[in-house]
């Protein structure tokens, strides 16, 4: 998930807040002024909404292309992809913060590839791990958010377990 | 607001409800606001009939979120320098989820105190969902 251009808005942080069960007036225009910070930041784990600044994020449905969730048929694309194979899990996530964002921030986010490693599963099999780590940076250029991915690559359908 | 660090001795705990009967309403707000719209997590029928699951579940991210809540509402706003964590188990709604923060070490960092927390967030059954660690910036 890269966001080549992610300008941070307040109400995209307020919807962020709810959604989250997060009433901290820090995340609300009407309130924030009054806090400790001045103003509004973003909540410690908002730069995942960067995936709505992604124009190839491939969890976000498309007009009149196939869609892996349900119309018609269980799944729009069931057969076209995957097909009874192993699932892709998120395993870790982790942050570092040079700074808080806020609202006016036009972040940029570039990937690299971390590490790489394999562990024998009880249930799933081989299990694939790998790294992603996204450096967010200001229109200075400035680190303001790196976070770390580990994700996980099951051969089988985990019954139970990992989201 | 921020925590002090003459207030603080290593050990120290705190326990957080962050969501009591998570709704599949919320997982959806989650699903907009964030923009991860896999249906694994808003859409029954392709949770139970294409995927095989029981039902739909919460983002990993939702959970980390909410166990995030609980940090800032003990340490402060803008007092994080890190926080990860490992997605142990899944989050179906209905759950009620509970953070648990110890207090791990307390020493200085860059010429500033700071606390290392260690976070576990468990469902209303005892199961662990998630475990991760913070540091977070003190006043002196």
């Amino acid at each position: 998930m890269v966001a080549k251009r992610f300008p941070v808005e307040a109400g995209h942080i307020m919807m962020f807040a709810r959604a989250i069960g997060d009433e901290n007036p820090v995340y609300y225009e009407e309130t924030a002024a009054d806090t400790d910070m001045g103003g509004v930041i973003a909540p410690p784990t908002f730069v995942m909404a960067a995936a709505q600044f992604d124009p190839d994020y491939t969890l976000r449905p498309r007009p009149g292309q196939p869609w892996m969730g349900s119309g018609r048929t269980p799944s729009g694309t069931a057969g076209q992809e995957g097909g009874g194979g192993g699932t892709g899990l998120h395993a870790e996530q982790h942050f570092t913060y040079h700074r808080p964002i806020r609202p006016g921030d036009v972040l940029t986010g570039e990937s690299r590839e971390g590490r790489r490693w394999e562990k024998q599963g009880k249930r799933g099999g081989t299990l694939k791990f790998s790294e992603t780590i996204v450096d967010y940076r200001d229109a200075a250029g400035e680190l303001v958010v790196t976070a770390r991915m580990v994700g996980v690559v099951t051969e089988r359908t985990p019954s139970e377990g990992e989201s | 607001m921020a925590l002090r660090e003459k207030e603080l001795t290593v050990g120290d705990r705190r326990e957080t409800v962050v969501v009591d009967n998570l709704t599949r309403t919320q997982i959806v707000m989650y699903a907009g606001a964030s923009g991860d719209y896999n249906p694994l997590h808003s859409d029954e029928v392709f949770a139970t009939q294409a995927a095989g699951f029981p039902g739909v579940f919460a983002h990993g991210m939702l959970t980390m979120a909410m166990t995030g809540k609980a940090l800032t509402d003990w340490v402060g706003n803008g007092r994080l320098k890190t926080f990860g964590v490992r997605f142990r188990g899944q989050v179906w709604p209905g759950d009620t989820l509970t953070v648990t923060t110890v207090v791990d070490a307390l020493r200085d960092e860059d010429g500033e105190p700071v606390a290392d927390l260690k976070i576990t967030t468990t469902n209303q059954k005892g199961d662990v969902v998630l475990t991760g660690t913070a540091t977070a910036r003190l006043d002196a």
